[in-house]
Order: C-alpha cells, then sequence, then structure tokens
C-alpha cells in the first residue's frame, strides 16, 4: 500500500514536471509579449517595451526562463517557508496572492453548484433506474441528452435574459395572472402525475392534487405580493417539517419503525419552539454562529434519536439528525426572507436584485443578512447554468451503475430473503452502486478549482480560469503556471484518492503494490 | 470547460465487473455479428432519428452555401452584405411555409444569418470529423501498442498519454490561434494556416483528444489479449499483425466507434467554446460559437441571432449523441431488448399480482 502511493507519488511528480516545462514553451511561444506596444504611437514607446521586456526577463530564452521560475516555484515546497515565489503577473502583482483571491472566487462560485449537480443527479439517476422505461425514465434520459448537448455560454445569456432581467420585471410588479397561475399548476401537476407511477388513478389523483394546490398557492403569492415580502413563519414550518419528518423517515428507517418517526416528529416539534427561540440570537448573526448552531441542530436531533432508542438506535438517530438538519434548513431560509425587503429596497441594488455579472455589489452595506443575499443573488445565475450542464451526467451515470447492480445476485437474494423494498434499495443496491460514482466525483472535485472558464468569463466573475485565460491573452506564462500547477497538483491527488478510495470501498479491486 | 460527455458514463458500465451467465438472445440465432448489430441500430428510434436530423443538417449545411470553392444553391454567402429586408428580421414562417429574402434574418450590417449560421455549421462539422478521425487512430495505435506489447513501450507511451491529459485544452488552442493568426511571417505553415485556419485547428484539438481513447483501447487491448481464442492464434503461428487486425481489433471496435461518436460530440462543444473565447474560429470566417459571442450582446434588439446558431449547435451535438448511445445499445452485448408486453405476457398464472419491481426493471426478467 505505502509502495504504492509513493511510486504513484514520484510518477506524478515526474509527470508534472514535463508537463509544466511544455506548458511554460507553449504559453510563451503562443504570441509577442509586445505585441500591445508595437503598434502604440505613444512618445514612451521604447520605454514601455524596455519596461515590459524587463517584467517578464524577455532576454532570456524561454527554456532557461522556464527554470529559474522553477527555482522559485520549488521553494513553495518548503512547508511554512513563506518564501513562496511563483513570479508576477503583467501588473507587477505577486502570483500567490492573485491565486489566492481567485481560488475563492472560484471555489465559491462551483461549490455549492458541484454539490447541488451531485444530490440532484443521483438523485434522479435512482429514481430513472427504479422506473426503467417508464415515461419518467424517458423524459429524464432525453432531458440528460438535451443537457449533454446545451453550449453552456448559450445557457448562461438566456438564464441572463429571462432568469434575471425577466424576474426582475416580474419583481417590479409581482402579480401572476390567473392563466399563468393555472398553467404553471396544470404543468406541475402534469410532472408529478408521470413521476408518481402506478395505476392510472393514483397517476390521474396526485397530479389533480398538485395542481390545485400549485394554483392555489401561485394566486395567493400573487394576492399577497409573496415575492416582495417573502417569509415561511412558524405554521408553514411546521407543516413542511412534518412532511420532511416522514419523508425522511421512510428511507432512512422505515415508517414501520416507529420510534425513528416518533424521534423525528420530536425534532420538528423542537424545531418549531426554537423556531421562536433564536429570532433574537439570528439578528446578531455572523457565518461562524451559523455553523455552530447547524451543528448543534444536528447534536440535537442525533442526542433525540439516541434517547428514544428503539430496536435499532442508530436508525432513529440518523433520521432524527437528518431531519433536525433539514428543519434547521426551514428556519435559516425563513430569516433570508425577512431580511429580503430589506434588501430590495438597498439603494445599491434599486429593486433590482438578480445579478447579471460579477461577484457582489460593488460598496454595498449591511448585515450578514444582506451581504450573504447578495453574494446568492450573484451566485444564481451561474450555479444554475452549471447545474443544467453537469447534471446530466450524474444522472446518466447513476442510472447505469444502478441498474448493473439491481441485477446482482445478492439483490435476488435480499429479495428472496424477505427484505422491504426500501432496504433493498437503499442498504443493498445505492451503496454499491455508489462505489463508481465516489471515483468520479473524486474527480470531479479535483477538477473543481480548474474552475469554469466559461463560466466565469460570461458571467465576469475574476477567478481561476479568468486568471488563465488573461495570462494567455498578455502571453503572460507566470499565471497560466500557477493556475495549471494548481490544478494538476489537485487533480492528480485526487487521481490517487479516487483510485485508493475504490479499493477499500470495493474489496473486489485491489491495488498492485 | 470540462463539461462532462457520456464517456465517462460509458466507462461507469465498464467498470464493473460483469454478471456471471450472460445467455444468448433467441434474436441472435444464425446472424452475424455485424446484421446483430446493424438491426439493433436500426430498432434505436432514438439514434434513427438523430441520424435522420445529422444528415439533413449535413446537407443544408454544405449544399447551401457552397463548400471548398464549389458554390451553392444559396443566392448569399456568409460574407454578402445586402440591404436590410424589414430591419433584419427573419422572414421564414411555419405557418404557410415560406422561405422568404432572408429565412433567419440578417445582422445590424447586412449579413445573411442563414448563410453565416450554414456556414458556421459547416465548420462544426469538419472539425468534428477531423477530431473524430485524427483522435481514433492515434488513440487505437497508442492504446492498441501499449496495451499488446507491454513493457516498456506501454510505459513510454502511458507516460505521454498522462503528460497530454494535464495540459489545458484552452491553452492549446490558444498556441494555435496565436499561430495561425502570424500572417505576416510568410512560412510556409503560417501561409496556409491563414488559409485554411479551420482545418488547423481541427486538427491541432485531433492531436490532444486521443487520451482518453488510448486510454480506453488499452484497456480493451489489455483483457483480450489474455483470452483463449488469441492464444490458440499464437499458438497456431499467427504473427503479432495478425492477431491485432484479425482476432483483438474486430472485438474492440465497438467500443472504439461508440467512443469516437461521443469524441466527436464533445468535440463540437469543445470547438464552439473556443470560438466563444475567441481562441478559435476568428473573423472574418465565422463560426457557431462566434456568431453567438458576437450577437449576445444585441439579444434584446435581434435575438434571432443569437436563436439560430444555438439551435444549430444544440441539433448537431443532440443527434450526435443519439447516434451514440443507440450504436452503444448496438454493440454491447449485454443489452436486451425489453418488451414490457411480452413481460406481462409471459407472467406464470397465479404470480402473487405485487410482483417485486424486479420483474419492472427489465432485464431481471429470466
Amino acid at each position: 500500500m505505502v509502495t504504492y502511493i509513493v511510486r504513484r507519488l514520484i510518477t506524478a511528480a515526474l509527470i508534472l514536471l514535463g508537463a509544466s516545462f511544455l506548458v511554460y514553451l507553449l504559453t510563451a511561444s503562443s504570441g509577442d509579449p509586445l505585441e500591445e506596444f508595437r503598434a502604440s504611437s505613444a512618445a514612451n514607446k521604447q520605454q514601455l517595451m524596455d519596461s515590459r521586456s524587463q517584467l517578464l526577463d524577455l532576454d532570456t530564452p524561454a527554456p532557461l526562463r522556464y527554470f529559474k521560475w522553477l527555482g522559485g516555484a520549488a521553494k513553495c515546497l518548503v512547508p511554512f517557508g513563506g518564501s513562496c515565489d511563483l513570479g508576477k503577473n503583467i501588473a507587477g502583482q505577486p502570483i500567490t496572492e492573485a491565486l489566492g483571491f481567485a481560488l475563492v472566487q472560484t471555489l465559491t462560485l462551483v461549490t455549492g453548484a458541484t454539490v447541488l449537480a451531485i444530490l440532484i443527479g443521483i438523485a434522479l439517476g435512482i429514481i430513472t433506474a427504479l422506473r426503467q422505461y417508464s415515461a419518467l425514465d424517458y423524459g429524464v434520459t432525453f432531458m440528460a441528452f438535451l443537457f449533454f448537448s446545451l453550449p453552456i455560454f448559450w445557457v448562461a445569456v438566456l438564464l441572463k435574459e429571462y432568469g434575471a432581467i425577466g424576474f426582475n420585471d416580474f419583481l417590479r410588479n409581482p402579480e401572476i395572472p390567473l392563466p399563468a397561475a393555472l398553467g404553471i399548476g396544470a404543468i406541475a401537476g402534469v410532472i408529478v402525475a408521470v413521476a408518481v407511477g402506478g395505476a392510472a388513478r393514483r397517476r390521474l389523483v396526485s397530479g389533480g392534487i398538485v395542481f390545485l394546490a400549485a394554483s392555489l398557492i401561485l394566486i395567493y403569492f400573487s394576492v399577497v405580493q409573496w415575492f416582495r415580502n417573502p417569509g415561511l413563519g412558524p405554521v408553514v414550518i411546521a407543516i413542511a417539517g412534518v412532511g420532511l419528518a416522514f419523508a425522511v423517515t421512510v428511507l432512512v428507517a422505515g415508517l414501520k419503525n416507529r420510534r425513528a418517526l416518533q424521534s423525528a416528529l420530536i425534532v420538528v416539534a423542537l424545531g418549531v419552539v426554537a423556531y421562536f427561540a433564536v429570532q433574537p440570537l439570528l439578528n446578531e448573526a455572523t457565518a461562524l454562529m451559523i455553523v455552530l448552531l447547524g451543528i448543534a441542530t444536528i447534536g440535537v436531533g442525533v442526542a433525540t434519536g439516541y434517547l428514544m432508542g428503539g430496536y435499532d438506535r442508530g436508525q432513529s438517530m440518523r433520521a432524527a439528525g437528518i431531519t433536525a438538519f433539514l428543519v434547521g434548513g426551514l428556519i435559516l431560509m425563513d430569516r433570508f426572507m425577512q431580511a429580503w425587503p430589506t434588501y430590495f429596497n438597498n439603494s445599491r441594488v434599486r429593486g433590482r436584485p438578480i445579478a447579471t455579472i460579477g461577484a457582489g455589489t460593488p460598496n454595498i452595506q449591511g448585515d450578514f443578512w444582506v451581504l450573504s443575499l447578495d453574494t446568492f443573488t450573484h451566485l444564481i445565475l451561474p450555479t444554475m447554468a452549471l447545474i443544467l450542464v453537469s447534471l446530466a451526467s450524474y444522472t446518466r451515470f447513476t442510472r447505469s451503475s444502478m441498474l448493473e447492480i439491481m441485477n446482482m445476485d445478492y439483490i435476488r437474494t435480499a429479495r428472496a430473503k424477505g427484505l422491504s423494498e426500501r432496504s433493498v434499495v437503499m442498504g443493498h443496491a445505492f451503496r454499491n452502486a455508489l462505489i463508481p460514482i465516489a471515483t468520479i466525483v473524486a474527480f470531479d472535485i479535483g477538477a473543481l478549482i480548474g474552475g469554469a472558464v466559461i463560466t466565469e468569463t460570461v458571467f465576469s466573475v475574476r477567478g481561476m480560469g479568468f486568471l488563465f485565460l488573461d495570462g494567455i491573452m498578455h502571453t503572460d506564462p507566470n499565471p497560466v503556471m500557477g493556475v495549471f500547477v494548481c490544478v494538476a497538483v489537485t487533480a492528480m491527488v485526487f487521481n490517487l484518492i479516487a483510485d485508493l478510495a475504490y479499493s477499500a470501498l470495493d474489496p473486489r479491486v485491489r491495488i498492485k503494490a | 470547460m470540462s463539461q462532462p460527455t457520456q464517456q465517462e458514463e460509458f466507462l461507469a458500465e465498464h467498470s464493473h465487473p460483469r454478471p456471471p451467465g450472460v445467455s444468448f438472445e433467441p434474436e441472435a440465432k444464425g446472424l452475424s455479428q455485424g446484421q446483430i448489430v446493424r438491426k439493433r441500430f436500426l430498432g434505436h428510434s432514438g439514434a434513427i432519428a438523430g441520424l435522420f436530423i445529422f444528415v439533413s443538417i449535413f446537407l443544408l449545411a454544405f449544399t447551401s452555401v457552397g463548400w471548398a470553392g464549389i458554390p451553392g444553391w444559396w443566392k448569399y454567402d456568409h460574407l454578402d452584405v445586402s440591404p436590410l429586408v424589414n430591419d433584419g428580421v427573419p422572414t421564414a414562417s411555419l405557418w404557410l411555409p415560406a422561405w422568404g429574402e432572408h429565412p433567419f434574418g440578417q445582422d445590424r450590417i447586412g449579413r445573411d444569418l442563414f448563410a453565416m449560421t450554414m456556414r458556421g455549421a459547416q465548420q462544426s462539422i469538419t472539425i468534428m470529423i477531423l477530431i473524430g478521425t485524427i483522435a481514433g487512430l492515434l488513440g487505437t495505435v497508442i492504446g492498441g501498442l501499449s496495451g499488446y506489447f507491454r513493457g516498456w513501450v506501454e510505459a513510454v507511451l502511458m507516460r505521454i498519454t498522462d503528460v497530454i491529459i494535464i495540459i489545458p485544452v484552452l491553452l492549446l488552442a490558444a498556441v494555435v490561434a496565436q499561430s495561425v493568426n502570424r500572417r505576416d511571417q510568410g512560412g510556409w505553415f503560417s501561409g496556409f494556416a491563414a488559409s485554411n485556419g479551420i482545418l488547423i485547428l481541427g486538427i491541432f484539438l485531433g492531436l490532444v483528444s486521443w487520451v482518453g481513447l488510448a486510454r480506453l483501447m488499452r484497456g480493451e487491448f489489455l483483457t483480450l489479449r489474455e483470452r483463449e481464442f488469441v492464444d490458440a492464434a499464437r499458438i497456431s503461428g499467427a504473427s503479432n499483425a495478425r492477431i491485432i487486425f484479425k482476432h483483438i481489433l474486430p472485438n474492440a471496435i465497438g467500443v472504439l466507434i461508440v467512443n469516437v461518436t461521443l469524441t466527436m460530440s464533445a468535440a463540437i462543444l469543445l470547438e464552439t467554446a473556443l470560438s466563444y473565447l475567441g481562441v478559435g474560429v476568428k473573423s472574418p470566417d465565422t463560426s457557431l460559437g462566434l456568431l453567438i459571442s458576437q450577437n449576445q450582446e444585441a439579444f434584446s434588439t435581434r435575438p434571432w441571432l443569437f436563436w439560430f446558431p444555438g439551435l444549430f449547435i444544440v441539433l448537431i451535438c443532440l443527434s450526435i449523441n443519439f447516434i451514440g448511445d443507440g450504436l452503444r445499445d448496438a454493440f454491447d452485448p449485454r443489452q436486451k431488448k425489453f418488451n414490457a408486453k411480452k413481460a406481462k405476457d409471459t407472467k406464470p398464472a397465479g404470480a402473487p399480482e405485487k410482483a417485486p419491481a424486479a420483474a419492472a426493471d427489465g432485464s431481471a426478467g429470466d
């Protein structure tokens, strides 16, 4: 095992050396760094060219410059040495500094999108695998192919036009005309009727209920101008919480496990009480406090499950913990909604909250909630675009993996010994289907910090992709190398992790030492 | 940059050990491998629809504005400027089908969008075919050699693959774009590149997109060379070339074709993305990605400039994806066509009404 890891790391280091040499030469030879001055008619043209030559050290040939750069980069390997030197970019800013800034921007942009895409994609994949060859399966498959084929820049422009500008116009006068409300309700009803499966009668009934509920809610929203002054309130939180408690229990424990259901419901009751208790505290919120409250919420849930006990304590703890986390999320959402009017009427936002470019409104003032909302409204469009294009691969991947597993002999065995469908799917099939998914997720996390060059360009986010593209445009190797080294190192480390994880999760696969 | 592709999904399917006891299909009796594959492919309605759409777009794009000096039947080309008709609004209509003077409309200075879109579709298809051919050839040769001969050949070739796989495509594209744009230097390469920018771009992208295929083909060769029929051929004195071409390659061709198709669908998105970023096809020539990038600012005033090129990207890519899916199903020997009606009819009498979901998931019906 150790020899395997050491050998992999040494190979990776050699590959990195070779590739970085190539990248440096390619960048340096990709254009003329003095081009912008050659055609200029400025009086100090020669001086400008000289200073740029000196900054980029153009008098040294590119292969030698690479080794100079390597000398500086090697210092980064000394832990806590503080002498890391990746050179400077064309504006004279050290690359290490620029990278730090870009990394934060990129990670805020892609992390949420990737996590959501993975969760939604896996869920859809499982459902379609369980309903193979149903209308739902065909629908999702077609959508997946469509999303595979969408150019992200095209989606982004469409989202900007209809998601941001359209929605902002709608917010100016948030009234939903009756036909629109009925139409949206009908669409939701049809989707549900297709998705639930089962007999025609059951489909019709569930579709009808959803149609009525969705239309009524939309009409209600329109009447009270909910989109201007959104909020959930304790009643909605309680009702939604009970629904969540049942759903979570069905998934992790099954409704037959009464203790698990009771613990989940107790947690919901505690949540509604906590809703009133924490309001004054939340007014003084900071990011750290939210994280601590979140951990405390899960802790309370798990403790409740533990105290309730039952024949399978673990299931109660899991059900209550997950329910607690979700109810906590509802309370947080409600608090954000309370801050919405303040944000909406902020002098910088001026009633057009959904932003099309940038990572934040410049010079915005406000408390934690307003600032967080500002980040959200800027993230929402790029996140949607990224989810759309990456969702498909997770869905298809999970589906094919799940289908393979459902044909395995041990699934037949599990059924034959009389296990419930829930425990066959969740306990036997899903866990094994996750093995190949775990490796692909590890790859994707490794590729995360490479960022989404195109998404960053379309939404003018100054992240890693921007740094990289900017370096190429100015024929400046230093930022390109900085981004490349970061991306390559994480990708290689996560490749290694993926391989190790695979052999750890699947004992049939053994690593050759 | 790295939009996930179907190739990952394909790898997932192959990462599972094959379930034991793959049974023969009754439908395959007395048919050759090629006949079975063809029959399955023709039975895949999505793939046939995809093939039909792709062939239509191909013919439309290459006959309308002409290609490689051959004139087409459309009266404008992508550079012609003509006076604005009806302020450039598209003249085509679906209700009372009519073609009109400028079916897709015109841009601000009066160029015909239909001609520009067709030219862009040509570019995309050309690049796609180039990338598919080059990547397919290189990937097969390199993957095959390293998988068949093992030893130092494998070590060297796979390390090269590792190096290339981590170099960002964007960087290579930028280098190509720069060398294409240096028209003043007068070398034979820049002279050739200036007139055939699209070919150079396609060739270079092909030279970097073979890595995934090479890894896949190496895996195929590694498993196939250990099979008994290869041993038998070797014992009866077959040469390496004969074993590779007669025994291994025909068995690996399915994986190859499917993945070349999927590489091609990813190639279209790659080309349009590079052109959008300004490092792919450059004006005065045009491409679908470039059209979108030039016209996205005008979305509120001239939305058609944005809709039609995007629609063609999606259509081409979608049809290729469906063809790839059909091919994958056709080449996969484990795939069984599931017939819900048949499964219901063959349910043994007196079976419990609530059969386990296995009966519904199709392939467990044995």
